[in-house]
């Protein structure tokens, strides 16, 4: 599974930051971006799903299924 | 028409509702209380509702229509983002000073391209790894607020507790003598408080506020500090030094952005585990649910709504709004639409998918979310911690605010100790 933030979207609410850390990072103004080019770990299909579902501005999305 | 408690925040303009799409008022006692039935209603056969009451505006109730009008800047501006207008001598104040110095409080009452450099200086402030520096302080605040009422076996939730802990943090943040916090903290409820309804307190505290700032801003010429007001003193916006009006209007921003905003989530979060036996239960059995239950609690009880103004004709859906229309963001609605969120009247402590805008959307989103979710999160498990049963003693002796900020100020609660 591959995800992205869409830059043009976030505004930096963190809410991915804050449920799956293992998969992003935020900078100083909140803005996100996917670790590792966006490749999911196995094992954390779903904390990717949880981060796409609470994000307020829909700004992730998943670029490759598995 | 119901006999209004002298308590309530401010008197109702004119006479009763009879139909909320067409004449609807944000200061309705019955509305502030529970304003859901409302919104449940205008969803169906609305669903964006007018009025001429406080200075007419518009109110979206579905979770799309504010997510449009919310990212529809600058055709609806934030220049003048209150809901309630100000009383017309505190309104020539304003518009004079904006006249004279520029935005009052950027970034949230700039439009692009003014918002963008002031937004990058005050994000930095609030970054997830920035607010962990102070929750240390808020736990040794949250625990000091409980000594004071632990022994008694009683406390006002609302003033004794959750009205006590955004002032003192954002003071301590921006810089302040601890010595004058207590002061400081109620210059701030005179503004946020007495001030809705009395605009000569609120003018006179609003002048107390900028002019402790200004002298902080004095005394630091000679020798900056590490602290917030520091920070902006030698902060550049577009390669030029902030002016003190700008400065000043920049930290009286994060007091009044951060303050009874955040109180309110704080405080109707422990009048719903006050009320609700068995989410206080489940808290107490279930410590892992901290993370969801605060961002269930921010959905179901969100405090904040902002306004707009038409700059261009636009239409969305039947509203066709004109130039110079009051549009109200009404973030809470949304957060209640069934077309988002299952059970959506419902506060469900363990939902994992929320996709809620408690904090607002798009460019003017809240820029200190995660100060606030770090002190809900402190408050609540200090309380939690220290406590060991708790709940509203008089839930009819309970008061709500609102207008452009809701929540409970007055919730009487009998507490024992852990």
């Amino acid at each position: 599974m591959r995800i992205c933030v869409d830059a043009e979207k976030c505004e930096g609410h963190n809410r991915c930051f804050a449920l799956a850390p293992e998969l992003f990072e935020v900078d100083d103004l909140g803005l996100a971006k996917a670790l590792n080019d966006g490749r999911v770990p196995p094992g954390l299909e779903d904390k990717a799903d949880l981060a796409i579902a609470n994000c307020p501005e829909f700004a992730i999305r998943i670029v490759e299924e598995d | 028409m119901t006999e209004r408690d002298p308590r309530d925040m401010r008197p109702r303009e004119g006479c009763p509702v009879q139909d909320w799409a067409t004449d609807f008022d944000v200061m309705d006692p019955d509305y502030i209380k529970d304003p859901a039935p409302v919104w449940r209603d205008l969803r169906e056969r609305c669903p964006i509702a007018h009025t001429t009451r406080w200075g007419g505006a518009w109110l979206p109730t579905t979770y799309a229509d504010v997510r449009d009008m919310a990212r529809a800047a600058p055709t609806l501006s934030n220049r003048s983002p209150g809901v309630i207008p100000p009383a017309p001598e505190l309104r020539e104040m304003l518009i004079a000073e904006v006249k004279e110095f520029g935005s009052e409080l950027p970034p949230i009452s700039s439009d692009a391209p003014e918002h963008k450099p002031f937004k990058q200086l005050i994000l930095p402030l609030f970054s997830p790894h920035a607010v962990e520096r102070y929750r240390p302080f808020t736990e040794q605040l949250a625990n000091d607020l409980i000594d004071r009422f632990i022994a008694t076996g009683k406390a006002d939730a609302a003033v004794d507790y959750a009205q006590q802990i955004p002032p003192r943090v954002i003071a301590h943040i921006i810089g302040i003598d601890p010595a004058r916090a207590d002061e400081f903290v109620e210059w701030v409820r005179g503004v946020l408080e007495e001030g809705q309804t009395n605009p000569e307190a609120r003018m006179a505290n609003r002048r107390h506020i900028r002019d402790f700032f200004q002298a902080m801003i004095d005394e630091r010429r000679d020798g900056l500090r590490d602290d917030a007001i520091s920070a902006l003193m030698t902060a550049e916006v577009e390669g030029k030094r902030l002016s003190d009006y700008t400065i000043v209007g920049v930290c009286y921003l994060l007091l009044v952005a951060g303050i009874d905003t955040t109180w309110s989530s704080i405080g109707a979060a422990l009048w719903h585990f006050g009320m609700t036996e068995s989410d206080r239960k489940r808290m107490y059995a279930e410590p892992d649910l901290y993370p969801t239950a605060i961002e269930e609690l921010l959905r179901f009880y969100s405090p904040v709504v902002m306004a707009r103004r038409v700059l261009e004709p636009v239409a969305f859906g039947a509203a066709e709004m004109a130039p110079g229309e009051k549009v109200i963001m009404n973030f809470p609605a949304a957060n209640r639409d069934p077309a988002v969120f299952e059970q959506p009247d419902e506060v469900v402590l363990d939902r994992t998918h929320n996709r809620h805008i408690a904090f607002g959307v798009g460019i003017h989103r809240c820029a200190g979310s995660n100060l606030a979710r770090m002190e809900m999160d402190v408050a609540l498990r200090v309380w939690f911690q220290r406590i060991g049963d708790f709940a509203v003693s008089d839930p009819d002796a309970v008061r709500w605010a609102g207008g452009q900020v809701r929540g409970p100020r007055i919730v009487p609660m009998r507490v024992t100790a852990a």
